[in-house]
């Protein structure tokens, strides 16, 4: 298997994740894009190892997953929060820190 | 006693902290009165003791003093207080905190804790009515005025006697405006204050002059010691002699009250009487002569200096004696007559008859001392009364006033034997025939002392004599002076009927009465050639265009034509009002005051006007321009403060991109 489909795949998928932030209002939606990105690191992580013939990749990407969970946990108590306090979970209602 | 000199001037300022820390809440009122009397007079004991050892000092010089047997001097130093490093030709120059008892010294200080004494006593008695802070405050301002007095007197150097010097000014400051809450003159919305600040601001200006002129002396011969100034003036230009007596000359016109900086001693009256008595008559106003007297070789050196400082004081003199004829105020009238005298001593002092200054200074201080305690009796008997035009009859009520106030007045009129004959009439010699004396300074003395003559029996006839002219309520209140009060009279009335026989002139004593006083300065005054003493056979006396006694004659003719006049015009109470042009100049003192303000106090104001616009406008707005940038700054980059994530995370995600293009290119 060459390497380039899953750079290009990896590519693809972390600018899904990445136009996903950008134009999404919902919360939790634009959790689930930066899981996206992550993983498409992942996916670049572990390609990579495959191809050097280097367990570093795997082992970074165990690490990736860990604070994946982590961000992951944070993020949707944050949501849940919010949620309780404002009954929304969209981002642009929750601009109040600004000029 | 002479070891513990520096004793002398400490006590004072024990006085001034026991006082000053717990006068008002501490002590009673007697303790505090009583303090302040035992710390002068045992500096005036210790003084005694020092001065009387000074006729026969010890062959073995005791640690710590340097003494000088030739002329009588005795340094003793305390310590090094300002090291200043190498000096022009090497030498360290340092400035050691030294005082230094010589026959001038000596003098003066025996007059100014000998007078400070008797002023002490007499206010535990004048200031009776005063609540217990302000008491305890009055008597710490004034044990602090002795020792700084004692420290001017005894200062071995320029700065050591600058320090005094500048401890007086405050401590007049300070008494002046002693009763700061009351008004002194409602009608120039003068408040007492006021009057406290104009006597610090004039007093500023002369003090320039004296720090130039004893800069001047330090960067010319590098030393600041009077002995050493006094040693270095042969080496000095003429043009730099000049400068540096000049400069300091200003310092004494502060001081010393000449024109014209003379301005602020009338209003220096605006103090508690006592004060005017101690420090505006007696004590620090001589300050000046003393230092005319003190740096006399330096004078000497520039015969221009010496025709300013006769001019300005004989100019002084009959200036101020006008300006005492039409004051109705007793202490005004008695406040120009200290002018018109320190006036006298100036010109003593620029034909060179140094001697005779310092001596005019002694008889004044106790005369003038008197006259000032004496019109203190009559405003405390009459609850505060000043106007002489309001008074008149006291003579039978208070019988002691009276007779002292006589004796004074008398005395500073001229009449023979009483002291002021004997130091005026010297002084009058001396314009005749010093060095630059000439028959104009001469007639300028002669005038001014018929003028006294006449302002003084005009002020007596009004006090004391004549019908009654006070209210009711005076009257009710009238009492004689209890005597804490007339004892300071009596014994300043001895003073002044007997001060002046130690400087009998030649001429009149013969052998059987030596002049004792111009003896005892002898080794300290300078040879001024051209001065003739009275008696000697010098070269001024040949070309004197008036014998001794017919100059003599003349001048008590004056007196006499002064006081005949006074009582004549004077011997029905005041005489009617009439507004003529010169009534209206001299109760205006010939509006110098006004002249002031307008040519000096004015254009200053502009200037501080012109300053703070300035301020206001230019380094203000810069500094607001500052903050008005920053200001801006931030409002244009708050614009980007959103509030929306998705907004953040585009500029994260450019960011990132632009970073990685700059590092993968």
């Amino acid at each position: 298997m060459r390497i380039d489909f899953f750079l290009v795949m990896a590519a693809l998928l972390f600018t899904i994740g990445c136009v996903g932030v950008l134009v999404r209002r919902n919360i939790i939606v634009m959790l689930m894009c930066i899981e996206i990105m992550l993983n498409a690191v992942n996916l670049t992580f572990i390609a990579f190892s495959h191809e050097l013939q280097s367990m570093t990749g795997q082992v970074f990407a165990l690490f990736v997953i860990t604070v994946a969970a982590c961000e992951a946990a944070v993020g949707l108590a944050i949501v849940l929060a919010l949620y309780r306090r404002r009954r929304t979970t969209d981002a642009d209602d929750a601009s109040l820190l600004r000029w | 006693m002479i070891h513990i000199l520096w004793v002398v001037p400490l006590l004072p300022f024990a006085g001034f902290a026991v006082n000053g820390l717990l006068g008002a809440r501490v002590l009673p009122r007697k303790v505090v009165g009583w303090i302040a009397c035992a710390a002068v007079l045992a500096s005036f004991v210790i003084a005694l003791g020092a001065v009387s050892g000074l006729g026969h000092l010890p062959e073995s010089t005791p640690p710590g003093l340097v003494v000088d047997h030739e002329a009588h001097r005795v340094t003793q130093t305390l310590y090094e207080w300002i090291p200043l490093g190498p000096g022009k030709d090497g030498h360290t120059v340092s400035v050691a905190w030294s005082y230094v008892l010589d026959p001038l010294s000596a003098v003066m200080l025996l007059v100014v804790t000998g007078v400070g004494l008797l002023i002490h006593l007499y206010s535990i008695g004048y200031m009776e009515h005063e609540d217990r802070a302000g008491f305890a405050r009055f008597f710490a301002y004034l044990n602090l005025f002795m020792g700084m007095m004692l420290v001017l007197v005894l200062g071995g150097s320029l700065p050591v006697l600058f320090v005094g010097w500048e401890g007086v000014g405050l401590c007049s400051y300070l008494l002046i405006g002693f009763w700061y809450d009351r008004m002194f003159d409602a009608k120039a919305g003068m408040s007492v204050a006021d009057a406290g600040r104009k006597a610090f601001l004039v007093n500023r200006i002369g003090d320039t002059g004296f720090i130039l002129g004893t800069l001047l002396l330090l960067s010319a011969l590098g030393t600041m010691e009077i002995q050493g100034i006094l040693k270095g003036v042969p080496g000095l230009s003429a043009g730099m002699a000049t400068a540096a007596a000049l400069l300091l000359f200003v310092g004494v016109c502060g001081k010393s009250a000449q024109i014209p900086l003379y301005v602020w001693l009338p209003d220096a009256m605006a103090g508690p009487t006592p004060v005017s008595a101690l420090i505006h008559a007696a004590t620090m106003v001589t300050a000046g002569v003393y230092v005319l007297a003190r740096l006399a070789g330096l004078y000497v050196a520039s015969p221009v200096a010496m025709t300013v400082v006769a001019v300005t004081g004989g100019l002084t003199a009959l200036v101020a004696a006008t300006l005492g004829v039409a004051q109705t105020d007793i202490k005004k009238v008695l406040a120009y007559s200290t002018v018109s005298q320190l006036g006298y001593m100036v010109l003593a002092a620029g034909v060179g008859a140094f001697g005779a200054s310092v001596f005019h200074l002694m008889t004044h201080a106790f005369f003038k001392a008197l006259l000032f305690l004496g019109a203190g009796s009559v405003i405390h008997a009459l609850s505060g009364e000043q106007d002489i035009m309001k008074m008149g009859g006291l003579r039978r009520r208070l019988p002691w006033t009276h007779a002292t106030f006589l004796i004074g007045t008398l005395a500073l009129a001229g009449v023979p034997p009483l002291a002021g004959f004997f130091s005026k009439d010297e002084i009058l010699w001396s314009a005749l025939t010093g060095r630059g004396g000439n028959l104009v300074l001469w007639l300028a003395g002669v005038l001014t002392a018929g003028l006294t003559a006449f302002y003084m029996t005009r002020l007596y006839m009004l006090t004391f004599a004549g019908p009654s002219r006070l209210t009711h309520e005076a009257e009710h209140h009238l009492h004689e002076s209890p005597m804490v009060m007339l004892l300071p009279l009596i014994l300043l009335a001895i003073g002044s009927a007997f001060a002046g026989l130690v400087g009998v002139p030649h001429f009149l004593g013969g052998d059987a009465v030596p002049n004792l006083f111009e003896h005892w300065l002898e080794p300290v005054m300078p040879a001024v050639t051209g001065v003739a003493t009275h008696g000697a056979a010098g070269a001024g006396e040949a070309a004197a265009p008036l014998s001794e006694w017919a100059a003599m004659i003349v001048a008590l003719l004056a007196s006499a034509a002064g006081i005949a006049l006074g009582y004549t015009m004077y011997r029905n109470g005041p005489l009617p009002e009439r507004p003529s042009l010169g009534v209206r100049l001299v109760r205006g003192r010939y509006f110098v005051d006004e002249a002031y303000d307008r040519l000096i106090v004015g254009p200053y104001r502009f200037l501080c006007r012109l300053g703070a616009a300035l301020d206001a406008r230019v380094v203000d707005g810069l500094v607001n321009a500052v903050g008005f940038v920053t200001d801006l700054t931030g409002e244009m980059l708050r614009l980007t403060q959103t509030g929306y994530v998705r907004n953040y995370a585009l500029g994260f995600f450019g960011g990132t991109i632009l970073i990685l293009y700059y590092v993968l290119r």
